[in-house]
């Protein structure tokens, strides 16, 4: 009884005080995500206040909080919406890859790291926030902005890319070797397809099994469906966040905007745990030594970023201030580098791989957001209409096919 | 990506474009005669933003309103009413088998001074009383109290037995 009561007091402190932090965070328009993370380090192994009781509890929290995460990124898109996007945005996605996958990989090789630990930090550096870059869209009211649909584009398409990727580097860590990943990756790129063509055919009729009406039932059978679907994933040795994800897809209409709803306060309770979990399992004291590479790292991502959005936003047709709010807006990595990085503490492939995931998703995900600002200082568009500006003066003989 | 959409009205084409948003919903946006772009983002959740762009930057959005059910059919109403005659034009044929017609109002009608909604037209026949010509003068989608005058045309959206239907009854010939 005593271990409860014990139990009962940390997670309460701790939901409390992170309560407070996202507050504060709120207050001076900061991503929770960073702060979750801090709270982690404080309450971690060496850290200020370690936890003692609590820690298995918060394990399986941060377990739930990834299949949550996950899913409601599924229930985000529709199937339709992700192959359709496919077709248009291809390049633009491989585009994205090659720029901010291959500066992780070449930048764990450097570091003497093994190839298991080069492709985790290839991940970790490719995949943008979806959450944070959906939240400074909105804030700073570029929704209906003609170049969001691009940088929506490219996080749909790198969303899409996980549900290969994480089965993938879920394979390769359980040390099965290049042929064990290769066959995880077929069995993972079969089930996509499967899953995207019977959620396209068939959406509708699985959806109709699930009653709207009852917001309760709703939310236990969305749940558990996920939960099951997660589980006999990470059986087959194909990810469980994979597995969440496809249930998130397959289910459509009124089903996914009810479960949505339902879901929300669920994933924010269990995420900020997840966060927190991976917080914990990073030593204080190991962060010193790593701060300098994650930021050398986290510069390079971040201008490879920029140029992604660039260049995504040039083949769109949108305009140079465009073209830099598109790049500025993609900076700020999150959730997904920390799911990833995650896969690679629980395996212990690399023990510096922690804490300098820890270090480039805090700075990234500090920057992205005053980055993505730069775009309506007025000295920011003065200096880019003034190259606008030299830049159109050589094309004037020739009018451009504009 | 955007995939476009024309719609013909009062002869002028107007190119409205629509993109999907992915996660998001969609938007639609129409670049006017004067150069300026406007548009609606309709959110997944119901929420619309009327966006209006810039003129300097026209990628971007220099303001983006957010209009409640009511606000955003109160404007509809106001926009649709001074378009209505022209509209009228274009709408004819658009849907296959969906009609517009003038129906003028019988003389003889029972209904001269009664309410619309007395005629139960869109209950019998399915087909819409959409507006009133009355001197000159069109009076955009009449509700259930408005009150018939003597020459008064009803502009009816239907099928053909619909709109026969809405003939037969203004005419008073059918027995309920």
């Amino acid at each position: 009884m005593h271990s409860t009561t014990v139990l009962l007091i940390e997670v309460g402190a701790l939901l409390f005080a992170l309560g407070m932090l996202g507050r504060l965070g709120r207050s001076v328009g900061l991503s929770p995500i960073p702060l979750y993370l801090l709270a982690g380090l404080a309450f971690g192994h060496g850290g200020l206040l370690p936890l003692s009781a609590s820690e298995e509890f918060i394990q399986v929290g941060a377990e739930i909080g990834v299949i949550l995460l996950l899913v409601m990124l599924g229930l985000e898109y529709s199937a339709t919406e992700l192959v359709g996007n496919l077709r248009a945005a291809a390049p633009a996605g491989v585009l994205d890859a090659l720029l901010n996958a291959l500066p992780g990989a070449c930048f764990a090789l450097l570091m003497g790291w093994n190839w298991q630990a080069a492709l985790v930090l290839a991940g970790i550096t490719w995949v943008s926030s979806s959450g944070v870059i959906a939240k400074i869209l909105g804030d700073l009211g570029r929704v209906g902005n003609r170049e969001t649909p691009v940088i929506l584009s490219v996080l749909v398409i790198e969303d899409l890319a996980m549900a290969f990727y994480l089965p993938l580097v879920t394979a390769v860590l359980a040390g099965v070797g290049l042929a064990g990943g290769a066959k995880a990756l077929a069995v993972a790129v079969v089930t996509v397809i499967a899953v995207l063509v019977v959620a396209i055919r068939y959406g509708s009729t699985i959806s109709k099994f699930i009653s709207v009406q009852d917001g309760e039932a709703l939310l236990l059978s969305v749940l558990g469906l996920t939960l099951f679907v997660a589980g006999v994933a990470a059986e087959l040795k194909v990810s469980a966040a994979v597995g969440a994800f496809l249930v998130g897809i397959a289910l459509s209409g009124p089903v996914a905007h009810h479960a949505t709803e339902m879901l929300s306060p669920l994933r924010d309770l269990f995420a900020a745990v997840f966060f927190v979990f991976f917080g914990l399992s990073t030593a204080p004291a190991d962060m010193p030594p790593v701060l300098l590479p994650a930021l050398g790292l986290a510069v390079l991502t971040m201008a490879t970023k920029v140029l992604t959005g660039y260049l995504a936003a040039r083949r769109a047709g949108i305009a140079l201030p465009g073209r830099l709010r598109t790049g500025l807006a993609l900076v700020p990595r999150g959730e997904f580098s920390v799911v990833i990085a995650g896969l690679a503490v629980a395996s212990g492939v690399e023990p510096r791989l922690a804490p300098l995931a820890t270090a480039y998703v805090l700075i990234t995900v500090v920057a992205g957001p005053l980055l993505a600002r730069l775009p309506d200082y007025r000295w920011f568009r003065r200096i880019v209409r003034r190259r606008m500006a030299t830049a159109r003066r050589p094309a004037q003989p020739l009018p451009a096919g504009e | 990506m955007p995939g476009g959409r024309s719609s013909t009205v009062a002869g002028v084409r107007v190119r409205v474009e629509q993109t999907p948003l992915p996660g998001i919903g969609v938007r639609h946006d129409l670049v006017t005669s004067s150069g300026r772009t406007v548009g609606v983002v309709s959110h997944r959740n119901g929420r619309r933003d009327l966006v209006l762009y810039d003129v300097d930057d026209p990628d971007s959005c220099l303001a983006s309103i957010p209009l409640t059910d009511g606000e955003a059919e109160a404007l509809a109403d106001v926009l649709g009413a001074s378009l209505m005659l022209g509209q009228l034009a274009g709408l004819r044929q658009q849907a296959a088998g969906l009609l517009t017609e003038q129906i003028a109002l019988p003389a003889g009608s029972p209904f001269v001074g009664r309410h619309l909604g007395d005629t139960r037209a869109r209950t019998r026949t399915g087909a819409s009383i959409v507006a009133v010509l009355r001197d000159r003068e069109v009076i955009a989608s009449p509700g259930p109290s408005f009150a018939f005058e003597a020459n008064d045309v009803v502009v009816a959206v239907g099928t053909r037995e619909g709109l026969d239907g809405v003939t037969a009854i203004l005419a008073g010939d059918t027995t309920d």
